[in-house]
């Protein structure tokens, strides 16, 4: 790579990209690269600008591009789960969620109802934490830098918990195939039910924070607005659709993990702009917070794991009286459980858009392919449709509503 | 009859000039932002309120690397990644000190495929090396503290 | 209500496209050819409503039997309208892995393109914007077949030290 370059030279990826008047020189070529405050990661961005309006904007990806896909292809399914946390590594339980979702569903087995129950707690927790990230760096990019610390401390909260029951704070790898590693301990209840009561006034002072505050306004509002045929049209999916109009929620259409029996609502906004990302986004952890509540009303007593020894370890106790114990806990460690013939495709609702996986197995111990299907992906391709017209100053509020994760675009 | 003993009561201190610089160095070194992955969320939450970076005088994380001290790679460094890492670390001026958070940083971490460099020490002289995926923000700062130890024995004539 | 529109598509892809039909766990694939992919994913939008593209990807069946075909390209199609999900298959062989391009149809599949060529070296005729999206872009190979090696760095024994040790040339530490 040159240290050096002739000014408005082009490299040859992106001429077919750019303008005629980018070649003429009338227009200015601008790289926010992959080192930047606000990009939320390694993105680069290629703005072809006309004084301060934006002509094109050409989004680069592939700056944290890892190989999960085929470093997971020469793992076992058990082992291969450790690698889905960091995919998006702001929602992690999620990760593991449908990847767990997809196994089950391949190899049909079972799952407890007390372990569907912590599943759905565990992931709206992970989605309260992703937002409240979301609305800290958000917040950051546009010049409020005090909500950045409250939404931290909140998020620490969560981060105990996290910690409380399964070690980590953040690549947790909790859920398992056929249920949890483990079960919750005794002082989780108190300090969730205590989080729940605490939460909503958070929620109501952040709010205080932002929304009457001109300056938020002003760069919020009818900014990098998209309507929801071209959501649609693009495969939008999350946040960014529900700030459409549309109330879409995977919670709702196609429900998983014990979620039909909870009573939530989908908010939505119809200006389709940064403003009703932010609305929907700030409703939606009030309704984790209502669905966390209800979780935690209605968790049955019973096993956290699934029986099935074909895929699920035995306890360590029942080694040493049980010959078939032994025998499945051999099996699954050296050589690991072999799912039957066959592909899947399943999703669940992350807090960035819908999160999916395919899953084809050929009858091996390792996956023949696992390929997720991650939002920031897909939701990164209309970033030079919001942007196009706009003023240079407003592409970091648009990608920050975006809330993209480069772990997860680029996989 | 040293000048401390004859002078020390109006306010005067004597060291060895080493000593100081070395002193001033530790006491506000300026991180560059270079979170790439999830260690770069821990970087965030040990900056936040609870664990608090900023009393070590690293509350502003400068966006420029020409205006800082101390680069924390936080993350996984990538082969398109990798070279502009590189560039990053020539255009801060000395002295420079390189903490390698993380797991994936250090060795390769979880990921031991084409895509990854195993170590960011392929790319860049590291100093403090942080194990974890991803590192407490204790960890961190214990790095950051076993980094202000070794800048304290550094001699002058390194940076002359 | 979703099932019966779904049979309905099913049915008619079947008849015009001479699709093959499998059902597992719930799900419902269409095994087209490559050519007729475009018209077929046209008529499932404007006919039966299935206007969203949740994923598209490939798998490498290297090294393959005959009729199994070396590349398979998956479409997964969805309809807001009457929430029923399809998924759309076709099998490439090894020599010159082609098909046309979804684009027309779908906007987003744009990326998810790139990203097949990238992963798997399959082109795409008519494609807008064919160049590499992850790997850097003078990067030789493709990684995802299953020919490419994994590319891991062996564990550093005593006995292989030094020559690991080359490979990291700013390492301060125990040399």
């Amino acid at each position: 790579m040159l240290d050096y370059r002739e000014p408005n030279e082009i490299p040859e990826e992106f001429r077919h990209l750019v303008s005629e008047r980018a070649l003429r020189g009338e227009t200015m070529l601008l790289n926010m690269g992959p080192q930047h405050p606000s990009t939320h990661g390694v993105l680069r961005l290629l703005l072809e600008l006309d004084g301060e309006i934006i002509v094109n904007c050409i989004p680069d990806i592939g700056f944290l591009h890892t190989g999960i896909e085929k470093n997971m292809e020469a793992k076992r399914y058990q082992q291969a789960e450790v690698m889905t946390d960091r995919i998006d590594y702001m929602n992690n339980a999620m990760n593991n969620l449908v990847y767990c979702l997809a196994l089950e569903k391949l190899t049909e087995l079972d799952v407890p109802l007390r372990a569907q129950g912590i599943r759905v707690i565990v992931a709206e927790l992970t989605r309260l934490s992703s937002h409240l990230l979301w609305l800290g760096t958000s917040g950051l990019d546009l010049g409020a830098m005090s909500i950045f610390m409250y939404a931290f401390r909140e998020r620490e909260l969560i981060l105990d918990m996290l910690e409380m029951i399964s070690g980590q704070r953040m690549m947790t790898t909790y859920i398992r195939p056929g249920g949890l590693w483990r079960d919750v301990p005794v002082e989780f209840e108190d300090t969730l039910r205590n989080f729940i009561k605490i939460m909503p006034g958070r929620i109501a002072e952040y709010r205080g924070l932002l929304e009457k505050n001109p300056i938020f306004r002003d760069r919020t509002i009818s900014i990098g607005v998209i309507n929801e045929e071209e959501c649609i049209r693009w495969g939008i999916t999350g946040p960014i659709l529900r700030a459409t109009g549309r109330a879409y929620d995977l919670r709702k259409v196609r429900p998983y993990s014990g979620y039909e029996q909870y009573d939530f609502e989908i908010p939505t906004h119809d200006g389709g702009d940064i403003f009703g990302r932010y609305f929907v986004r700030v409703n939606e952890m009030l309704q984790s917070v209502r669905i966390l509540e209800q979780a935690l009303d209605k968790l049955p007593y019973g096993p956290v794991r699934s029986t099935n020894r074909k895929y699920v370890p035995p306890p360590r106790a029942e080694l040493g009286v049980s010959m078939e114990a032994l025998i499945h806990h051999f099996k699954l460690w050296t050589e690991g459980f072999k799912p039957p013939v066959g592909s899947v495709y399943t999703a669940v609702e992350g807090s960035h858009g819908e999160l999916g996986v395919f899953m084809e197995s050929n009858g091996s111990p390792k996956p023949m392919r696992v390929h997720f299907n991650t939002p920031s992906f897909i939701n990164l391709q209309m970033l030079p449709l919001l942007t196009r017209g706009r003023f240079v100053a407003d592409v970091v509020g648009i990608i920050a509503s975006i809330d993209i994760v480069l772990g997860d675009c680029d996989r | 009859m040293g000048l401390e003993q004859k002078a020390g009561d109006m306010g005067i201190v004597t060291a060895r000039l080493e000593d100081v610089v070395n002193w001033a160095r530790t006491r506000a070194m300026w991180p560059a932002l270079f979170g790439l992955a999830c260690c770069a969320i821990e970087m965030m939450a040990a900056q936040a309120a609870n664990y608090d970076m900023s009393r070590f005088g690293m509350e502003l994380m400068r966006a420029s690397p020409r205006q800082s001290d101390l680069m924390f790679v936080a993350g996984r460094v990538t082969n398109k990644m990798g070279p502009v890492l590189r560039r990053l670390y020539n255009q801060m001026p000395d002295p420079k000190w390189v903490i390698s958070m993380g797991d994936c940083a250090s060795c390769g971490g979880v990921f031991n495929n084409y895509a990854i460099f195993q170590g960011v020490d392929e790319v860049v002289p590291v100093d403090v090396y942080v194990a974890g995926c991803p590192p407490r923000p204790e960890a961190l700062f214990h790095a950051v503290i076993t980094l202000h130890e070794k800048v304290k024995r550094e001699k002058l004539t390194k940076y002359a | 209500m979703s099932e019966e529109k779904l049979h309905a598509a099913v049915q008619a892809m079947s008849e015009r496209f001479e699709a093959e039909v499998e059902v597992f766990r719930g799900e419902t694939t269409l095994f087209l050819a490559a050519e007729k992919m475009p018209a077929a994913a046209a008529a499932l939008r404007d006919e039966f409503g299935f206007d969203n593209l949740l994923d598209a990807s490939a798998l490498d069946y290297w090294p393959e039997t005959p009729d199994l075909g070396r590349f398979h390209v998956f479409y997964q199609l969805f309809s807001m309208q009457h929430y029923a999900m399809l998924r759309l298959r076709t099998r490439l062989d090894n020599a010159n892995p082609t098909m046309p391009t979804l684009t027309g149809v779908y906007p987003n599949a744009n990326w998810k393109e790139r990203e097949m060529w990238d992963m798997f070296g399959i082109t795409f005729e008519d494609h807008p914007d064919p160049r590499r999206i992850l790997m850097p872009y003078d990067w030789e190979g493709h990684p995802l077949r299953k020919d490419y090696p994994l590319g891991y760095e062996e564990i550093q024994f005593t006995f292989n030290f030094d020559e690991i040790n080359q490979r990291k040339p700013n390492a301060k530490g125990l040399r």
